[in-house]
């Protein structure tokens, strides 16, 4: 047995002492991936275009129920349902996230080994409903912010590389019609769900989601679409993506992309954080798809949920990678001596840390006051553009005084906070990619 | 289960608080401001309306200061919103009107949150009812409370008392002053003691009130204590020097009390950014939230980070005292609130009337007050600095003598 798998074990046998997974129908996946790591080791995953299978049709689009509102009282402490997911989710990132994260920032992408065992962790199955072969049971916004900010916590590349499937599969649980669903789903709920990617981006200054350069027209019974998409993660591996592009004479819309499909290429454009997810261009010359491609009906409340959603993401990736800097810088401080005593003992340095701790305190709560308004289904865009707000801005500090207080040994790649301020850069900048 | 809505049964305490607000508190808001020193007599009758607010209901504790009360006896299993929570949800809103009025609220005092926190049961029984200050600071001593010189000496049935307070809250109109005092200086903050004296008690004497930069509508009192005898009895808590516990024992108070002076800043930050939304409004500028803030005028991309900052003040605020009534040791918690929440209002206010112009700086709106208001608010109660002096040493596992 590989050392990562017993690794693997060591998390997932936290995960299995819980008796709340059983309702959750996470112990068959747990086994799964045991069975697997012993029986296929690392063997590498093609990355050739599959023909998704699909399955049959159900007739009627399948959703997962919202997890709903908290309750009547006033709770910061999630459920053991989510606190066993987040703590086996915190337990993979940290034995198995961190430890390749470096070497995965250097190589701009993830190990295929590393990402298969994300996906045998079934994070992507635990969105998409059992009735198309998944293993959810209720959607909720706030235990995949507790996912992220755990997944992040290991790194937030990897993170990134690791959760950006679901970003797809999740919106085709959100907004597919039963025929997409039927067609795709049926994969990503599979042993080997498919690289995938949802592209919004675009390399324009001063983006705005809302208004987009990617343009697509109806010609005959389906779509063509032209443009160039920025910041797309697994762009070389993934299989399908989702595409947002300007719909003539609708608005804002998302289609589905097959990465088989003709006039669509990547074009090399490495960014300065966020390498392990592999970011590059997606260009679209005279793409066509057919008319059931299109996700959503191009209504612009799909559109919006699915940039507000994006947002969300992100501030729970934020949390979790700012967390690893205070809690890096904590006994850093501790031990480093300047002046013949710990610098903790200056208060420069010291408030420093707790300003990160004040920070840090704040941008969780305002992630899940707005997951949870979602979860509510109430309305939630101004709570979303707080927390992302906050995170962005809180998000950046901490990670710019993180190398501050490591002085000449936070700008070397000795330590890992050189790339923690690379990618915490991205909070403020990216839309789409994730979905919470 | 995570919730972080304000909870359902103390909704109409909060409803009514924000109408005591609007409807008591914000129209003699600028006439006591103008007026200082002046007692605000409209509050009596507000105050009785809040005593029994706080009589009526056991875990929806108004606005009072009693709430911070920890009963040991109430180890309930499961999540618990109480007192603690919903008194610092109606000192938001009642700050929203007048952060000094609601200091100015007769039996609401630190004092008798004080007594509340560390008082035995005789006590309670004895100073129930009563309007209590707090004398902590001296000349010589503010942030350092370990420092305090005045002294108490044991003699028969008595604590002599001598020495010099200042900066007390409400300590004219007040009925009662909550005095720390040193029973021996030589053995540092593990004799520091806490002392309820009367008012009119020979030997306490009030010698001036503060002209303030703002809350003037609260009262700022300046005392002098010479050989002022207090019943031994008024000592609240144990009157054994034990220097294992009794500071922590004093200390302990502000956990309690933290929060509150952090909600009465969160009430503050949220007068200020509605009346910025309405000039904001008024000038045809709409906030767009879905729109990047980047393709919107600089005054909307400073409202949004306005109204992150208030709301992570609010939701720090509301855990620390959530922490609280689940009997969760909450210190790191209640400076974490303290410490966002006391510069958050000071950056909003002056930033406000900065983006308002003449009107925010002049006296014909009530946001050149706030922005006064507010300062206080990131001083009392442990300033800004000794918030994160608190943080720091917590999360570095540093004592006072190793991180100063």
């Amino acid at each position: 047995m590989t050392s990562l798998t017993r690794l693997g074990l060591r998390s997932l046998s936290r995960m299995a002492a819980n008796p709340q997974l059983d309702k959750l129908n996470l112990r068959k996946p747990t086994e799964k991936v045991l069975y697997q790591g012993t029986k296929v080791g690392f063997k590498t995953v093609t990355a050739a275009n599959r023909a998704f299978k699909a399955v049959k049709n159900l007739g009627a689009p399948q959703r997962l129920p919202k997890s709903g509102g908290g309750g009547d009282l006033f709770d910061l402490k999630p459920s053991d349902d989510q606190a066993a997911l987040q703590e086996a989710a915190r337990t993979f990132a940290m034995e198995q996230l961190r430890p390749a994260a470096s070497a995965s920032d250097a190589a701009y992408a993830a190990p295929e080994a590393l990402l298969a065992q994300c996906a045998e962790l079934g994070f992507t199955a635990l969105g998409i409903p059992e009735s198309l072969g998944g293993m959810g049971a209720e959607r909720s916004a706030i235990t995949n912010a507790l996912i992220a900010e755990a997944m992040a916590e290991g790194d937030m590349g990897l993170a990134f590389a690791a959760l950006a499937p679901s970003a797809v599969s999740t919106g085709l649980v959100l907004w597919g019609d039963a025929d997409q669903q039927a067609r795709y789903l049926a994969d990503f709920a599979g042993e080997k769900p498919p690289a995938a990617a949802l592209a919004v981006q675009e390399p324009v200054a001063l983006f705005d989601p809302y208004v987009l350069q990617t343009r697509a027209m109806r010609v005959g019974n389906g779509f063509v679409l032209h443009g160039l998409k920025s910041m797309v993660p697994l762009a070389k591996t993934a299989e399908l993506f989702v595409v947002a592009a300007h719909l003539e004479g609708a608005g804002p819309a998302l289609f589905l992309v097959e990465s088989s499909s003709k006039g669509l290429s990547v074009e090399e454009d490495r960014s300065m954080g966020l390498r392990a997810a592999g970011c590059a261009r997606l260009r679209l010359e005279s793409v066509s798809v057919p008319a059931n491609n299109l996700l959503g009906e191009a209504k612009p409340a799909v559109y919006n949920e699915c940039i507000q959603l994006g947002r969300l993401a992100w501030c729970g990736m934020a949390v979790g990678c700012a967390k690893s800097v205070l809690d890096y810088l904590i006994p850093y401080v501790n031990e480093r001596e300047a002046f013949g005593e710990p610098i903790s003992h200056r208060q420069s340095v010291a408030f420093a840390i707790s300003n990160m701790a004040i920070e840090l305190g704040g941008m969780r709560l305002l992630t899940w006051r707005a997951a949870s308004l979602v979860d509510a289904d109430l309305p939630s865009d101004e709570a979303v553009t707080l927390a992302r707000r906050l995170c962005a801005d809180k998000g950046m500090q901490i990670g710019n005084d993180g190398v501050q207080l490591l002085g000449g040994h936070g700008f070397v790649k000795e330590h890992p906070v050189e790339r923690w301020y690379r990618d915490l850069r991205a909070v403020g900048v990216m839309e789409g990619g994730l979905l919470l | 289960m995570i919730n972080l809505d304000i909870p359902r049964k103390f909704k109409p305490l909060v409803r009514q608080a924000h109408e005591t607000a609007a409807e008591v508190l914000r129209p003699i808001s600028r006439k006591y401001d103008l007026a200082e020193h002046e007692r605000p007599v409209e509050l009596d009758m507000l105050a009785a309306v809040i005593d029994g607010m706080n009589e009526g209901n056991s875990e929806v504790g108004g606005t009072g200061a009693t709430g911070v009360r920890r009963d040991a006896s109430d180890k309930s299993q499961g999540n618990r919103n109480g007192t603690n929570l919903s008194t610092a949800l109606a000192i938001m809103e009642l700050c929203w009107g007048d952060v000094g009025m609601l200091l100015s609220m007769p039996r609401q005092g630190l004092g008798n949150s004080a007594i509340a926190s560390v008082a035995n049961d005789e006590q309670l029984k004895r100073f129930k009812g009563r309007w209590a200050a707090m004398a902590i600071t001296e000349p010589g001593c503010g942030s350092d409370s370990a420092a305090i010189r005045t002294t108490a000496r044991l003699d028969g049935d008595h604590y002599v008392l001598n020495g010099e307070k200042i900066y007390v809250t409400s300590g004219d109109r007040a009925d009662l002053v909550v005095v720390w005092a040193t029973l021996d200086k030589s053995l540092g903050r593990a004799a520091i003691k806490s002392f309820v004296v009367e008012k009119g008690t020979p030997g306490f004497e009030l010698v001036r009130l503060e002209h303030k930069l703002g809350i003037r509508a609260s009262d700022t009192a300046a005392f002098l204590l010479k050989d002022c005898r207090v019943p031994k009895a008024n000592l609240l808590g144990d009157p054994e020097v034990n220097p294992e516990k009794s500071f922590a024992g004093v200390m302990q108070t502000f956990d309690n009390t933290r929060p509150l002076v952090a909600a009465m800043a969160v009430g503050l930050t949220r007068a200020c950014i509605e009346e910025m939304g309405c000039i904001l409004k008024g000038c045809g500028i709409e906030v767009d939230y879905c729109k990047p803030v980047h393709r919107q005028p600089a005054a909307v991309a400073d409202y949004i980070r306005m109204q992150a900052d208030y709301e992570a003040a609010r939701l720090l605020t509301m855990q620390a005292a959530w922490m609280a009534d689940n009997a969760r040791p909450n210190s790191l918690e209640a400076s974490l609130a303290k410490a966002k929440a006391g510069r958050t209002c000071v950056d909003v206010a002056l930033k406000c009337v900065e983006l308002a112009g003449s009107i925010g700086y002049t006296e014909t709106a009530l946001l050149e007050k706030w922005s006064r208001d507010a300062k206080i608010l990131d001083i009392f109660e442990g300033t800004q600095q000794i918030q994160l002096l608190i943080i720091a040493r917590r999360l570095l596992g540093k004592s006072s003598a190793e991180l100063k």
